[in-house]
């Protein structure tokens, strides 16, 4: 597969290592009274789509930028790439 | 042997004579020949033996589609099974030998099988040799595949090398005929980046095999022209003898460049053969047609031949099966192929075809009618015909060409699961469904057989593509080509045959396919795995269309209905050696080197792989024999009074920031903001489950500097979580990572004397006093009269010791002068054998106890936890599920008898209950011999373990029944106060 | 002074030097390295550093200029004369007023130039590098032999790698087999 990386361009998703849903950026507040159960939502409940999924890739052998990717499970279609810390300031994980 | 199937003309170098070998016997061929065609050359027709039956076999094919004409070529390390005499390209002094036969080719004894056929049906194996099933392993399986093998394995290493590489293009254009080169021709002068690949070592596919003319030059004169003007292309790379694998995700592709196949020996240091990964923005297909059979009585003799393989042999390559021929054909492709064998001087006895109203010739006879037997044991003698007028008639012959249509090569439009689509006007599937991104298809292989089409087709296809890449593109000046409509009436298999072969590798015949249709195996795909129709390493290129015709008719449904199988990579079968490449024996992966390993190497250093870290394993010296005697000293040695190791492999990632202090308090599960600056604190980092991930030290340089070290197994995967945590977590933290592991040489100087030895060579205004630099000291000195480096007052051994790093480049001369330094204290260098050994003493846990299975609780670390911030784990870590009151301690055992040694990956169980895994009480992580207090030792989790101290437990290991007593005591052995290394 | 000798990577007292068929393989050991990044929200000021530093503007993502080359989002390598900037991580940080972090990289890393006309004919067995395309200037990071390296477009006939100081034996044979292989 090829990752159209933001800053370099299309790269090789060999130079990639893997991580898994884009949800896990969503880390709950350890110390809400809550926490426990919202923590085993997120480490353990996760979407399986047959389709559009947004995943985490670690470009290792490359900028060490965190990437969300959006990419179809079923034809391997990259719709969208993203740096992750981009999405996560989005997203409200700012501090 | 004389070349007495030799023809005029053909596009071998007959200047050049090249002497060969097959089964022992010496011929001669030329220049340009394949094997195959010089065996044919040579009057040979028989090149193999079948599958099961061990039917006689020669070339059906002149291409990679063959199944039968398989050898074994060269001899010694280089013997190399399953090639195709079709593909090989002849060379002086080449030695091939047939396979499957046994003691000869024309003798072979187990063609009984043959005679024993009907035992040997459809799922035979299946059916047969299924009871007992220890037969399976040990009769069965040897028996057959000694019976039904192909090649044998020379089983010595090749002393060939391979090569991977990487090659980028607008515009791959797979197959060099007449499509391909227009196109590569159109695309190359539009500018595009392309590159053309053709599996032949000669481009131009059918025009090489063809007597048409373009224009006004003979097919291949154009071909040979056009591919001279796109090597003057900058910008066009032309790569022939290379086959294009496989069509992968987002316009990758895999090729095979076989670079020195056609020689005897690659020259030195160059590759046999290259894989290729090529990068593309577009794909063209114009990898063309093959050709296929029809089914008849014993239509597998040598010399019964597909009729474009006729056809090329005496055109290309000046060669014949035999000097009479006939023709079989359900088209008017087939009436081609007698004609150019009839211009060539060889006779046609008869064109028997199975249309009415069939072309008629003035040179030959033309039949209407069937083939429905064959004679000629070794190669074909004579044919049956049974008239559509009525009656039969024997014609005789020594080759026969058949042609049942062609279809065009879709096999890489469905690597990425694009179904092909079935074309009623030619009798044919062509490309359909999802293609491979970026691919278009153009020529034979989209269904478009004519030359015209091909070259048309090519130029526009290739046009639109540079259009779509914003190039401008004209149409080159194409020649006037041969434009003749395809005239077929499909025709699979003659009825009421016994023995009428579909796939003749896998010896599947009609009766079969209608076997396999009455046990209900009706999906095609079920038709292939239960016949093996298709199977091996033709994949039934010749076969699987008429396998699939023939279920269609008996199950009463169109062919599109039934539908293909689904072709997948590699197109041709692929030497292992070249998915391999460089990654051999020892350049399987790189090598880490530390900075002390040339030191290491003059002192006779036993070395270990860490990863790939060679560590110094122990130190052997003279008069020690066994590993434990140099271990043993090492660790003694240190104790009583200093030794060095390196421990550059751990890892070190660089820390800074106005938060660096913030960030650490999240990736670890203890505290570090209030750290002091020169201080340095053990971490734990937990993953966010809650299990133990790492663990290590932070270093505090400066109020916003930290050094973070991890294990050395884990420093690229702790690296990665950092920067998780940085990136996607906490965004606008202010920390900075960077690895620095290569960076800094770094020694671990442990021993009551390792202050005095540290003393000779830290420059002197540091204070390196207990009072001025105690434990868990750390900062930047100099040493040696001014270089910079770092040290750390931290202790893995549990003795007096500190961690001394230097810029890499001067570790090898600073573990030389601490040595010489060291010398008034007998200083010993150890290894990773004594680290083991001096960490289990002291109950320090290291990877094997960090296993990804145990927390921060069974560690004996639970109170480390905090629960005043919020760290990644702590919460999961919380779970009631890893807190229960039995969970797992890490403490320490010692054998009751003193003599017993504490084996690693032992289970405990408790005295007096059973020994099962219901009642597993825990195991042993880390053991060895403890030379401080003479026996061996072990720590390991037990269930709680930490109130259990003084049970004696039985230590078990079902596997290599170890079955003994240990004590449960104290995971700290030596030292557990801890006096020493805060001396 | 101290008295320390230094080795180069590839574990002699002097950088190692091959030639086959008019290209150069040459060991650099002369060059010191620092990393620097920007401090969070001083990022303009960091890329003003390295302007300083180096006297040409920070480069941009997988460029490089005659003493830099870009390493990630606001992340640069600075390279220096050895010999006069052995403390380039120091000098650096006493001008970056809190602008940036500053790494001592120069020992993290081995490097190694090759010289030559058909460099793109090497690297081509080597990495996924588009070499054919690189014009002076480019910086890629990527793989090679699993090695993460770097690969600095000095021109088209002048490359270096910069690879992991550690495994510098065996980069340096991967890149001598493939000069071997593809010449």
């Amino acid at each position: 597969m090829i990752i159209n990386h933001p800053l370099l361009g299309p790269r090789d998703a060999a130079e990639f290592v893997y991580k898994g849903d884009a949800a896990l950026i969503h880390r709950p507040d350890g110390m809400a009274p809550d926490a426990l159960e919202k923590f085993i939502d997120y480490g353990y409940l996760r979407d399986n789509p047959a389709g559009e999924h947004r995943e985490l890739w670690f470009h290792e052998q490359g900028d060490r930028s965190w990437l969300v990717v959006t990419r179809n499970t079923l034809t391997h279609e990259i719709t969208s790439v993203e740096l992750a810390r981009d999405v996560a300031r989005r997203e409200g994980r700012s501090k | 042997m004389t070349q007495k199937n030799r023809l005029q003309g053909g596009l071998i170098d007959r200047s050049r004579s090249y002497t060969f070998r097959f089964d022992g016997k010496t011929m001669t061929g030329h220049a340009g020949d394949t094997l195959a065609s010089a065996l044919l050359a040579n009057g040979v027709r028989l090149m193999g033996r079948s599958f099961k039956y061990h039917r006689p076999r020669g070339p059906l094919t002149a291409g990679s589609e063959e199944p039968n004409a398989i050898v074994e070529l060269r001899e010694g390390a280089r013997q190399e099974p399953n090639t195709r005499a079709t593909t090989a390209e002849l060379f002086d002094g080449l030695v091939a030998r047939s396979q499957n036969r046994w003691p000869s080719l024309a003798f072979d004894a187990l063609s009984v099988n043959d005679r024993l056929s009907s035992f040997f049906a459809a799922g035979f194996y299946y059916k047969t040799f299924m009871w007992p099933a220890a037969f399976w392993e040990k009769l069965y399986e040897p028996m057959i595949r000694r019976a039904a093998g192909l090649g044998s394995l020379s089983l010595q290493d090749d002393p060939d090398s391979y090569d991977k590489g990487f090659l980028h293009c607008d515009l791959l254009i797979t197959g060099a005929g007449p499509a391909g080169l227009a196109a590569a021709l159109t695309a190359g002068e539009a500018g595009l980046r392309v590159i053309l690949a053709d599996e032949d070592y000669v481009m131009g596919g059918r025009l090489n095999a063809e007597t048409f003319s373009l224009g006004d030059m003979a097919g291949h004169d154009w071909a040979a022209q056009t591919v001279a003007r796109l090597r003057s292309l900058p910008n066009v790379r032309v790569m022939p003898r290379t086959t294009v694998l496989g069509a992968f995700d987002h316009g990758i592709y895999g090729a095979v460049e076989r670079v020195a196949d056609h020689l005897a020996v690659p020259e030195a240091g160059k590759p046999r053969q290259i894989l290729w990964r090529i990068y593309t923005k577009r794909s063209l297909l114009t990898a063309g047609a093959l050709e296929r059979p029809i089914a008849f009585e014993n239509n597998d003799r040598p010399g019964i031949m597909l009729a474009s393989a006729l056809r090329a042999y005496a055109n290309r390559w000046a060669a014949t099966p035999a000097q009479r021929v006939a023709i079989f054909t359900n088209n008017d492709d087939g009436h081609r192929t007698a004609a150019d064998l009839h211009a060539k001087g060889v006779k046609v006895a008869a064109v028997i075809d199975t249309r009415p109203g069939q072309p008629v010739s003035t040179d030959y006879e033309v039949l209407q009618g069937e083939i429905i037997d064959t004679a000629g044991r070794l190669g074909l003698t004579r044919i049956t015909v049974r008239l559509a007028k009525g009656g039969t008639r024997e014609i005789e012959c020594g080759a026969l060409g058949v042609s049942g249509g062609w279809n065009p090569n879709v096999s890489l439009t469905c690597h990425q699961r694009g179904r092909p689509v079935w074309e009623e006007g030619i009798a044919a599937f062509v490309p359909g469904g999802t293609l491979p991104d970026g691919m278009t298809v153009a020529g034979a292989a989209q269904g478009l057989f004519s030359t015209h089409a091909a070259l048309t087709s090519g130029a526009e296809a290739a046009a639109q593509i540079a259009t779509d890449l914003g190039h401008a593109a004209t149409k080159p000046d194409l020649p006037q080509a041969e434009d003749a409509p395809v005239q077929i009436t499909p025709f699979w298999h003659v009825t009421d045959a016994k023995r009428a072969w579909v796939d003749q590798q896998n010896d599947v015949t009609a009766k079969d396919v209608k076997l396999a249709h009455q046990e209900n195996f009706v999906s095609v795909e079920h038709l292939k795995r239960y016949t093996t129709l298709g199977m091996a390493t033709d994949q039934g290129k010749t076969s699987n269309m008429a396998g699939l015709a023939i279920m269609a008719e008996i199950a009463g449904k169109t062919i599109p209905e039934v539908g293909t199988t689904m072709f997948r990579p590699p197109y041709t079968p692929t030497a292992m050696g070249v998915l391999a490449g460089r990654s051999r024996g020892t350049d399987f992966r790189p090598v880490r080197k530390t900075p002390s390993h040339t030191w290491a190497e003059e002192q006779g250093a036993v070395f270990v792989e860490v990863g790939n870290w060679l560590r110094a394993q122990w130190f052997p010296r003279k008069g020690e024999t066994t590993w434990r005697e140099s271990v043993d000293r090492e660790v003694l040695q240190t104790r009583k009074s200093v030794g060095i190791c390196d421990v550059t492999t751990l890892g070190k990632i660089d820390v800074q920031g106005t938060d660096a202090a913030a960030f650490l308090n999240r990736i670890y599960c203890n505290g570090f903001a209030k750290l002091a600056v020169g201080r340095t604190r053990y971490g734990l980092m937990l993953r966010e489950d809650g299990i133990a991930m790492d663990d290590g030290t932070a270093a505090r340089l400066a109020e916003d500097h930290f050094v973070v070290t991890t294990t050395t197994a884990n420093a690229v995967s702790v690296y990665r979580h950092m920067e998780f945590v940085r990136q996607c977590l906490f965004p606008d933290m202010d920390v900075q990572l960077i690895s620095t592991t290569e960076a800094w040489a770094q020694f671990s100087v442990a021993g009551p004397n390792a202050r005095k030895l540290l003393q000779k060579v830290v420059d002197p205004e540091f204070d390196l006093s207990n009072e001025g630099f105690p434990f868990m000291a750390c900062g930047e000195i100099t040493i040696c009269g001014g270089l910079r480096a770092r040290l750390f007052r931290i202790s893995f051994s549990g003795e007096l010791a500190y961690e001394i790093a230097v810029p890499t480049r001067y570790g090898d001369a600073l573990i030389r002068r601490l040595m010489r330094e060291g010398q008034e204290f007998d200083v010993v260098a150890y290894g990773t054998e004594a680290l083991g050994v001096m960490r289990i003493e002291k109950g320090h846990a290291a990877g094997n106890e960090l296993n990804g299975t145990t927390t921060a609780l069974n560690l004996g670390m639970g109170r480390m936890v905090s629960q005043a911030k919020d760290s990644i784990g702590a919460v999961l870590s919380r779970r009631e599920g890893l807190n229960e009151p039995v969970a797992l301690k890490l403490v320490g055992f010692k054998p009751v008898d003193p003599t017993h040694k504490v084996p690693a990956g032992s289970h405990l169980m408790t005295k007096g209950a059973p020994v099962d895994a219901a009642h597993d009480q825990g195991y042993v992580t880390s053991a060895c011999y403890s030379p401080n207090l003479g026996h061996h030792i072990a720590i390991g989790y037990l269930k709680s373990g930490d109130q259990r101290l003084g049970e004696i437990v039985r230590l078990v290991s079902p596997l290599t029944g170890f079955d003994h007593d240990v004590e449960v005591v104290s995971a700290h052995f030596v030292d557990p106060e801890g006096e020493r290394l805060r001396a | 002074m101290h008295d320390l000798i230094a080795l180069t990577p590839l574990g002699a007292r002097d950088p190692r030097r091959d030639h086959h068929l008019g290209h150069s393989l040459i060991e650099v050991t002369d060059v010191a390295l620092a990393s620097v990044a920007a401090r969070l929200g001083r990022e303009a000021d960091a890329a003003a550093l390295v302007a300083t530093v180096t006297g040409a503007e920070a480069p941009a993502p997988a460029r490089a200029t005659a003493s830099a080359f870009w390493m990630g989002p606001d992340q640069w390598m600075v390279e220096a004369p050895f010999a006069t900037h052995e403390d380039l991580a120091r000098q650096i940080t006493a001008q970056a007023n809190g602008a940036a972090s500053v790494t001592e990289q120069t020992d993290a890393w081995c490097r190694f130039d090759l010289k030559g006309d058909r460099l793109a004919d090497i690297f081509e067995r080597l990495c996924n590098a588009d070499l054919r395309r690189f014009t002076g200037g480019k910086a890629v990071r990527t793989a090679i032999e699993h090695l993460g390296c770097f690969l600095i477009c000095r021109s088209p006939t002048h490359v270096s790698v910069i690879g992991p100081r550690s495994s510098a034996g065996s980069l340096h044979h991967a890149l001598l087999t493939a000069m071997k292989s593809a010449l």
